[in-house]
């Protein structure tokens, strides 16, 4: 994708594209009217994102709670099939991504390894969606006449801010793990970022998500993470990186309606890991009597 | 006999579930009453009193159904201040014979009937038994349900049979017994009772005796709560009989706990609670006399009749 | 039926049964338990506690401050590192089993003081505080040396200090429920248990001192809340546990914000208890008596909102006043007692407030004819009808023996009251239906759902709460991972 300029009168001009985010299963611009620039590394314009603003993720909030029920009563089986079409359907779009990727600043070898190591993501959890349960959940053998087990159950409406290392594979990276568990995920790209997450949402938007499961959005860390730590209808919050000042700020807003907070380091080898969906799943304990 | 009976079409017999693990908890919590002293002594004269003094043996002769209405009369020489029992149970032939033994005391006479304890014989047989046992004088029948009727589901049928007995009796009073060892669940015994109740019954009893498992606690708490819920839907007061397998002290007590929590005190008389036992007084006798002694005390001191 | 007999029975009831207390002696003073031995407060300061059943002081215990909080933890690190950590996960299941017996061997006496210090009746001490007690040291014992099995796929490393607050209405269990899988994984400990009710913790640490546990693994500091919240503020903490009030769980994670501390709450509840029309209902109504009767209702997962379909409304109702009727009030050394006394002066305070509270905003109060003696802290069973859901005594926790009666009409309106709370610690559902049984029990969003029973526990399930009920769990292979770090 040629994201240059004009190039002598000749030339056909580029359409540029802006980037819209996506919320409760459409495209729309941030209610502010506000765009942020996207600069390649050497500074030249790349386009425009959205810069979402708090009633942005108000209304992503909204969106996505509505989808919180579908979402968690979706069988297993079906949860995976998504997550495997989502993976479907970016192999088929990979080297327009690898483009994307370069166009921000990544190596062609870095891009092309992102790209597949966000596929391999998205199949690698797409097959953790029917065995998670079994692995994590329990049959307790309790000491009274009762039949007692606990399961997993989706914590709810989960915010996610991703980082900007690798920027697609930081989202999903992020996004698999919540989804797969059952909840729906408000995520937040930054800085360019932004241009992978966006080009995401389109790949998502075909892959048979319900509207709302997962919402994009795209601005300002330092705007909009207050608001999401401390929304009282958010269930858990998943920060990627930042500082131990943000991380701190984080943490005391949670505690208003304590969502679960979940600092992460950026760490590839932590990726594939089941134990990331229990971050964002509750274990709900269920008893009753064994008689006739 | 038409299977569709007259009552069942009348009666709903709405199912009323019990849950087994539920029941056992509540019998178990009820059992942490502890009863002592005073309680326990005027408990287990209070037991005493609701005695149905029982001999259902084909051995049974008149010497020994004498000998058990003695008993019934005079429960342990020496002591004036215990209450006589309330009944003493026999088979229809023996009725006279304690009708005799027990005349100027106010001891029932309860006559087992209806093919006693199998209910296997066509009901013309039953009721003729019935009949024959009130004309010799019994003042309560026990009769038993069929429990194959109710087990295969004809309700109608054995809710027949009840009110066809209850109007055999006349003026004596109808116990029901469910035979609960052979319904196989704590549901079918709450089903049974509130037939047993609908049809008539004036006492619903959990046994024969010849049967295990006969009074469990369980089955005894759920027949009460049936009674309890009768009583709140129609005003009437029905009876309640444990019997077999009630042989200590400690057990009795337990009853009574039982029928003070869940029915409450009005309950707490020989009118409407029996226990149907033969070895129940002496081992209540013992307690009674530890308690008066301080003493624990053997068996050769106590008369067996 | 002519009477044939006495009717003596009418009256008949049951004499006083007390528990006797003669075959152990408190002493008149405690001290805090710091690197295996007892010592006095820095401060010399000492808090009295008291029977709340008769407001006769039982012992006094030290009142522990910042120095004392700063000797125990620097005592927890110099056991973690010198001895606990590098003992095998088997030998530390060793203690854990000698603690667990010692508990059992001590059952009466613990399950005394409990009662004495707490008010709770003896009935409840004896037969469920203690035995649990025990049986949650006994199976997280076993857990010493198979963690390895608990996390497939890492590899499992202790946490370090764990800093532990614990509240009054199970003391001895909430000591169990803290200390067995911290120690299990290798942590050491500092616990703080509640003000009113230190004495079982401090026989508990006399418990450890007997099995051997070497010193400083398990440090205890009594006090009031600045002891707790010195406790909760020391650097020297690698983790936090708190179980008490949702208001102070969320300070305790303010207060940790900026520390890598973990932490793990265990708060309030609102639970909702819901009784439909094909309930097996004599047994539900028995749920609702150990939902909310159970332990003064001093539980956070007490099914305080009963929710009843309209159709069995009546009956529920007539039948749960007959059946509290048969509650017995009073002393609660007394084996036939249900329900005792009232924690403290401050919680009879609140509760009775909530009764004001309740009739002000115009619900209707039914409480039961019992007498309750003169001197301590009582309040007989309660209840209100005609209560919306906008109302205090329906969103607030009262911690007492006062339920509030909602009712509804569809399954679907059953859950949406359910869940219409900020809380999420626990839920109940009677039905006698499969089916509908898995729709409930899926459809309330709490961490512990018990269908067609309620308020049981075993230390094989995993208790803890969604929403502002808390994180984590406590119990099961589940709550082992609070206290584990995986890799």
């Amino acid at each position: 994708m040629s994201r240059n300029g004009t190039r002598g009168s000749n030339r056909r001009l580029d359409v540029r594209k802006t980037y819209k985010m996506l919320i409760g299963g459409a495209f729309v611009r941030s209610e502010s009217g506000r765009a942020l620039d996207v600069e390649a590394p050497g500074g030249q314009l790349l386009g425009h994102v959205c810069r979402a603003s708090r009633k942005d993720f108000r209304n992503a909030v909204v969106a996505a709670r509505k989808a919180a029920s579908g979402w968690a009563g979706a069988t297993a089986y079906l949860k995976g099939q998504i997550l495997y079409r989502a993976a479907e359907m970016l192999e088929g779009r990979a080297s327009g991504f690898q483009e994307v990727l370069q166009s921000i600043g990544l190596t062609p070898a870095a891009a092309k390894a992102e790209v597949s190591q966000a596929i391999d993501l998205l199949v690698y959890y797409a097959g953790w969606s029917d065995k998670y349960l079994q692995v994590f959940g329990a049959v307790n053998p309790v000491a009274t006449p009762h039949f007692n087990f606990s399961v997993t159950e989706p914590m709810g409406v989960v915010a996610y801010v991703a980082g900007e290392k690798r920027p697609l594979l930081d989202l999903v990276s992020g996004i698999a793990p919540i989804v797969v568990g059952g909840n729906v995920v408000i995520t937040l790209s930054t800085s360019r970022a932004s241009v992978a997450a966006m080009e995401l949402g389109e790949v998502l938007e075909t892959s048979d998500f319900p509207p709302g499961v997962i919402n994009l959005l795209c601005g300002l860390r330092e705007e909009l993470l207050g608001q999401m730590a401390s929304h009282m209808d958010v269930n858990a919050l998943v920060l990627q990186g930042g500082d131990a000042k943000e991380q701190t700020a984080c943490r005391e807003a949670c505690a208003l309606n304590l969502k679960r907070f979940f600092p992460k380091e950026v760490n590839e080898k932590e990726n594939e890991d089941p134990y990331r969906i229990l971050d964002t799943v509750e274990i709900k304990t269920t008893w009753h009597p064994v008689g006739g | 006999m038409s299977t569709s009976s007259t009552l069942s079409r009348r009666l709903p017999f709405q199912a009323h579930p019990v849950d087994e693990v539920g029941i056992k908890e509540r019998v178990a919590r009820l059992a942490t009453r502890s009863i002592k002293k005073s309680s326990k002594v005027e408990g287990l004269k209070l037991a005493l009193s609701m005695v149905d003094l029982t001999t259902l043996e084909g051995a049974d002769t008149p010497g020994r159904v004498r000998q058990l209405c003695t008993k019934a009369v005079h429960l342990h020489s020496g002591r004036t201040d215990l209450p006589m029992v309330a009944a003493v149970c026999v088979y229809p032939t023996m009725v006279r014979v304690a009708r005799e033994a027990l005349k100027g005391t106010p001891i029932k006479v309860a006559a087992v009937a209806t093919a006693f304890p199998s209910g296997m014989n066509p009901l013309t047989v039953k009721l003729e038994d019935t009949r024959y046992a009130v004309g010799e004088g019994a003042h309560e029948i026990d009769m038993v349900i069929s429990r194959g009727d109710f087990l295969r589901g004809d309700y109608g049928r054995v809710a027949d049979e009840i009110a066809e007995v209850k109007k055999a009796c006349g003026e004596a009073h109808l116990k029901v017994i469910l035979e609960t060892g052979e319904l196989g669940t704590l549901d079918r015994v709450r089903l049974a009772s509130d037939i047993a109740m609908e049809a008539g019954a004036d006492f619903i009893k959990t046994s024969t005796g010849k049967i295990q498992p006969a009074a469990t606690p369980e089955v005894v708490l759920v027949m009460l709560q049936a009674i309890s819920d009768f009583y709140r839907k129609t005003g009437r007061k029905i009876g309640m009989k444990p019997a077999g397998g009630i042989a200590n002290a400690k057990a009795a007590l337990n009853l009574l706990v039982m029928v003070r929590e869940v029915l409450g005190p009005d309950w707490l008389n020989p009118d409407l609670f029996r226990i149907g036992a033969s070895k129940l007084p002496n081992d209540i006798l013992m307690q009674l006399e530890k308690e008066r002694t301080g003493v624990y005390q053997g068996g050769d001191y106590f008369s067996n009749d | 039926m002519t009477k044939t007999s006495t009717t003596i029975g009418s009256d008949w009831g049951y004499a006083p049964a007390p528990e006797s207390a003669d075959h152990f002696k408190l002493k008149d003073q405690y001290g805090l338990f710091i690197g295996g031995k007892f010592v006095p407060a820095a401060s010399g300061k000492r808090l009295k506690t008291i029977n709340p059943a008769n407001e006769k002081v039982i012992a006094e215990v030290a009142d522990g401050g910042e120095k004392d909080v700063a000797k125990a933890v620097q005592a927890a690190r110099t056991a973690y590192d010198k001895v606990w950590r590098k003992m095998s996960g088997r030998e530390r299941g060793k203690y854990l089993y000698r603690i667990a017996r010692i508990i059992q061997e001590r059952a009466r006496e613990l399950a005394v003081v409990e009662s004495m210090d707490g008010g709770k009746p003896i009935r409840e001490s004896r037969d469920v505080d203690i035995p649990l007690a025990a049986a949650h040291f006994f199976y997280h014992a076993g857990w010493g040396d198979k963690l390895r099995y608990a996390f497939p796929g890492k590899s499992v490393s202790p946490i370090g200090v764990a800093g532990q607050i614990i509240p009054w209405n199970f003391p001895l269990l909430m000591v169990a429920w803290k200390v067995a899988p911290a120690l299990a994984c290798g942590n050491t400990v500092v616990l703080k248990p509640a003000e009113t009710t230190p004495l079982t913790a401090l026989l508990f640490s006399e418990i450890c001192q007997e099995a051997g546990l070497p010193e400083g693994v398990f440090n205890l500091i009594t006090g009031a809340g600045s002891t707790g919240a010195a406790l909760v503020n020391h650097p020297g903490l690698d983790k936090v546990a708190f179980t008490g009030s949702t208001e102070v769980g969320k300070a305790i994670q303010k207060s940790l914000a900026g520390r890598g501390t973990r932490l793990t709450l265990e708060l309030g509840g609102k639970a909702a208890h819901i009784i439909f029309e094909d309930a097996t209902i004599d047994q539900a109504v028995e749920g609702i008596i150990n939902g909310i009767y159970f332990n003064q209702g001093h539980v956070c997962c007490a099914g305080s909102r009963l929710l009843v379909q309209e159709s069995v409304e009546e009956e529920v109702v007539t039948k749960l006043k007959a059946r509290m009727e048969s509650l017995i009030v009073g002393d609660p050394l007394d084996k036939n007692t249900d329900i005792g006394a009232i924690n403290s002066k401050a919680q009879w305070d609140r509760i009775r407030d909530y009764l004001k509270i309740g009739e002000e905003e115009g619900a209707e109060l039914f409480q039961t004819k019992c007498s309750v003696p003169e001197k301590g802290y009582w309040i007989r069973p309660s209840f209100f009808t005609r209560v919306a859901q906008s109302h205090r005594i329906v969103q607030e926790e009262i911690f007492g023996p006062v339920l509030a009666i909602q009712t509804f009409r569809t399954l679907n309106e059953a859950l949406e009251k359910a869940n219409n709370t900020p809380y999420g610690l626990s839920g109940g559902v009677w039905t006698d239906k499969g089916a509908k049984i898995f729709k409930v029990t899926r459809g309330i969003r709490a961490g512990v759902i018990w269908a067609n029973t309620f308020n049981k526990f075993d230390p094989t399930s995993p208790f803890g709460g969604y929403k502002e009920s808390g994180y984590g769990r406590e119990g099961g292979r589940h709550g082992l991972r609070p206290y584990v770090e995986l890799s």
